[in-house]
């Protein structure tokens, strides 16, 4: 596990001195030889259309954290996390503007190759969605397609991405069956197991337990918290219970603006701004 | 364990992203090839028929004769399209109330079980070839017309409508034949478009005491007016086109008589009669133009039932 | 107020119940009597020659209409080989890339009216296309006929069953890596198959029943099929020639001939019924 040794306060950066200004700075003051930034989006904008849903944000992202995105429904959490692997070039009319830099890289430039990106940064959506395939074709498909693989290897590693996502013990007679055949829940761990078999760096979870029971729930979370190890976890969620176990930082989004960013204790505890507060406490939203 | 760095990444996704666009490429040419072919279609039909358009100019289109001797051709289009006019309207009077009465049994009145073997049987007879019914038309029905519903119509109405030896071939016989062909089609079409309002409307009504043709003509009628009428176009556009199951029975004659009995052509049916055995040019020319006037009116009637149905979208809000 | 009877509205609705009953009776039974007659006249014309010998003479015993079974299969076959690829990707366009291009509103709208154009028009096309330029009747050119009433029907299909495909499925797979043509044909096409078949069969059902467009691409003949590069015999203009002519031993035929096509479009329409109806 990589915690930081120390939680101390200065980790957040309070808001209530910059309200006044215009553009909302939601970086997190971090000591840059212990935390890693992973992504870096810098003057988000986002449109449908005319329609603008995103408002400059401004956000870090640390590496090997569980960082939560909370927010009334269509604030923009989904549509947010939907620029960091240009998920939403499939529709007419929708625009990002802005930076968004993995590693230093703007994913947003042309440049940038897209299946490339995806590679790297893996998603995991609301509803499960697995392939009309074969539970082990499922996980084999974006393997085989990323990489030059052997017959046993493929078979070893699909074993490991279903064993990490917790689900190996529950389908290792039925990997033949379509994976459409499973629960809801099982659905959803097929689908991480997918995601995470081509072995990407940032995994973004869109709700992943909305459309599922709570036992099945508790299982990804306890995978969430397993998965940190290895990568970057991104996870939009409108149930702050879930945040608040699950996640290192939380991001307080609200009208398509974040409005506070920090250590998730400090987000529940004692948040900085009065919007924060309300919503957390249930007042609104 | 095994490392990531054992395994190599496959095919680069430069290569992919191109292919990404070869494909986008080749989708789109098969689409542009379905607006290739339309325009081909027109094109084709107007550079044949130039040189009759020039030689009769509009003359054809308002000209009954129909004269192929090599020397003395003389062509005009009146008569196929008083054929097709008149084999479509009277399918579209027979076939509209039948049809619509029929899907009205088949939703409101028939048992279940009696309404899905039905409804599959009139899906199926849909499908059945239009030339089957050609052949039906000519070997049963005809003979069928001549010895019992012609003489009957004859004395029982008479009238210039109603006039002539009962030949059993003509005018009425294609249009019935016709009839019969489009049905299916149209009652499976209107039958959908009952099947798509909501169960609470009627039941609402039912429960307010009002009987089941109550509820048709003022609860059912109005919600699903433009879906017939769409239906109701999309069978006109069949029926207007159609060629071997009148071919047959309209017995292939260039006048025009107020009876309906008589025989008579109409477009498709001259073309297909006709076409091979085209020897001089201007002969296939004037052809052409038939086939380009069938177009014109088939184009004509999709543009206005495309309209039609958009404008039943918007107000459906996009459900129909 | 005076309320409106009970009695006359009841009547009324009796009425009117009847009659509809009445009528739908009347129009399915002639529907009945049409198939009736076709399996009634037809099934005398089923012999072993029936299905393995060329046409005789009228009046020559015992001639067959292999020729023509076997051109309208080979025929349709080739239809299909050219129509459902051509189709199956224009509605891959409209569904899958439609909505980002300008293209689209045009291509479906010409798609409608190729789809209400009689067949006779596509075969006096194609007529003037491949038959005209080469001076001779053609099987290939029947194919190409029926390929292009094969191709708006496919097209249509496809876009409707792409479009029942949940976006969330395209998602994940362009999420994984998955490159756009990859994702339609391993993911979107998979995820539909079903009603890709179903729509490819009906279109093949409908063109496999037309005689309009081969009247005068494929024309007619009494020898084998070949290479289908002249007058190449099929079963649906068999039906016409032998149904016109004045031999009863041919119209015997043109019977049989329709039976025999009546089966084959009927057995395809069910096949994908049935097909459909699995997948619920």
């Amino acid at each position: 596990m990589m915690m930081p040794a120390e939680k101390s306060d200065n980790l957040f950066c309070s808001l209530a001195g910059l309200v006044d200004e215009r553009k909302t700075s939601t970086t997190v003051d971090s000591d840059p030889s212990k935390q890693a930034v992973k992504i870096s989006v810098r003057n988000l904008n986002f449109f449908y259309g005319h329609h603008q849903a995103l408002f400059d944000n401004t956000i870090d992202l640390f590496a090997n954290q569980v960082t939560a995105i909370i927010g009334p429904s269509g604030c923009g959490k989904s549509t947010h996390i939907r620029t960091y692997n240009r998920i939403f070039e499939l529709y007419r009319n929708q625009k990002a503007q802005g930076q968004i830099l993995l590693d230093g890289e703007d994913v947003l430039s042309p440049e940038m190759n897209l299946i490339d990106l995806r590679k790297r940064v893996g998603m995991i959506f609301q509803k499960p969605s697995p392939f009309p395939m074969t539970i082990f074709e499922n996980v084999a498909y974006g393997l085989r397609l990323h990489y030059r693989i052997g017959r046993n290897e493929l078979a070893d590693r699909v074993e490991m991405a279903l064993k990490r996502s917790a689900l190996w013990d529950e389908v290792q007679d039925k990997l033949d069956r379509p994976g459409t055949e499973l629960s809801g829940g099982q659905q959803q761990r097929l689908c991480i197991a997918r995601a995470i078999a081509v072995e990407p760096e940032v995994l973004l979870m869109d709700e992943p337990s909305s459309a599922i029971d709570p036992v099945a729930t508790a299982k990804i979370e306890d995978l969430i918290e397993a998965l940190k190890e290895k990568y970057t976890i991104v996870l939009v969620t409108h149930n702050m219970q879930q945040a608040a176990r699950v996640s290192d930082y939380t991001a307080f989004f609200y009208n398509g603006s974040i409005v506070e960013f920090g250590r998730t204790e400090q987000i529940f505890k004692k948040p900085a701004m009065k919007q924060t507060e309300d919503y957390i406490t249930g007042r609104f939203g | 364990m095994h490392k990531l760095s054992t395994i190599k990444t496959t095919a680069s996704s430069r290569d992919q992203t191109r292919a990404d666009l070869l494909f986008r490429g080749f989708t789109a040419l098969c689409a542009i090839g379905l607006i290739l072919i339309v325009v081909g279609i027109f094109i084709e039909l107007l550079m044949n028929s130039w040189p009759a358009i020039k030689k009769f100019g509009l003359s054809f289109l308002v000209s009954q004769k129909w004269n192929p001797v090599p020397g003395i051709e003389e062509f005009g289009a009146l008569s196929s399209i008083f054929g097709t006019l008149a084999t479509t309207a009277i399918a579209m009077l027979i076939a509209t109330p039948m049809s619509l009465v029929i899907a009205i049994f088949l939703v409101e009145l028939a048992p279940p079980r009696m309404a899905g073997i039905v409804g599959g049987a009139i899906e199926l007879l849909a499908a059945v070839p239009s030339i089957i019914y050609g052949m039906w038309g000519l070997f049963v029905f005809a003979p069928f017309m001549q010895d019992h519903i012609q003489p009957f119509l004859g004395e029982v109405i008479g009238g210039p409508l109603f006039e002539g030896p009962p030949m059993g071939i003509g005018i009425l016989t294609a249009g019935i034949i016709l009839a019969l062909m489009i049905l299916p089609f149209i009652t499976a079409v209107a039958r959908d478009v009952f099947l798509m309002i909501p169960n609470v409307v009627k039941e609402a009504s039912h429960g307010m005491g009002a009987t089941t043709w109550e509820v048709t003509y003022k609860v059912v009628w109005p919600y699903c007016i433009h879906g017939i009428v769409g239906a109701l176009f999309l069978g006109l556009g069949r029926a207007i086109g159609e060629t071997m199951a009148i071919t047959f029975v309209i017995g292939n004659d260039h006048s025009i008589s107020a009876s309906v009995f008589s025989a008579g052509t109409s477009i498709a049916s001259t073309l297909a009669n006709e076409f091979t055995e085209a020897s001089e040019p201007i002969y296939l020319s004037a052809l052409f133009e038939l086939g380009l006037v069938l177009f014109g009116l088939t184009v004509v009637f999709q543009i206005v039932a495309q309209l039609w149905l958009r404008r039943l979208r918007k107000s459906t809000g996009g459900r129909a | 107020m005076k309320p409106r009877s009970n009695w006359t509205r009841r009547s009324i609705n009796f009425m009117v119940m009847a009659v509809s009953t009445l009528s739908s009776f009347i129009g399915i039974a002639v529907l009945v009597w049409v198939l009736y007659e076709i399996i009634y006249r037809g099934i005398g014309a089923f012999n072993w020659d029936f299905f393995t010998k060329l046409p005789t003479p009228p009046g020559v015993e015992g001639g067959g209409l292999a020729n023509a079974i076997l051109g309208t299969v080979v025929i349709t076959a080739l239809a299909t080989l050219i129509g459902v690829p051509i189709g199956l990707f224009a509605g891959v366009f409209l569904a899958e890339f439609g909505l980002r291009s300008k293209l689209s509103g045009p291509v479906r709208f010409v798609s409608n009216i190729l789809m209400g154009t009689p067949s006779i028009i596509i075969g006096v096309f194609v007529y003037a296309m491949l038959v005209v330029t080469v001076r001779h009747f053609s099987g290939y050119a029947g194919a190409v006929a029926l390929a292009i009433i094969m191709i708006p029907l496919v097209a249509r299909t496809t876009e409707d069953m792409l479009n029942l495909v949940p976006d969330t499925l395209r998602e994940s797979a362009l999420a994984l890596g998955v490159p756009r043509w990859k994702t339609t044909l391993d993911i979107v096409f998979k995820a539909a198959k079903k009603g890709l078949l179903t729509g490819s069969l009906l279109a093949v059902a409908r063109v496999s029943g037309e005689t309009a467009p081969l009247l005068f691409t494929a024309l007619n003949s009494p020898y084998w099929p070949g290479w289908l590069n002249k007058p190449t015999g099929n079963l649906t203009v068999t039906i016409y020639n032998y149904a016109m002519s004045p031999y009863t031993d041919w119209q015997q035929m043109a019977w049989g001939a329709s039976l025999l096509i009546t089966l084959g479009v009927l057995f395809l329409t069910l096949c994908a019924r049935f097909l459909l109806q699995e997948k619920k």
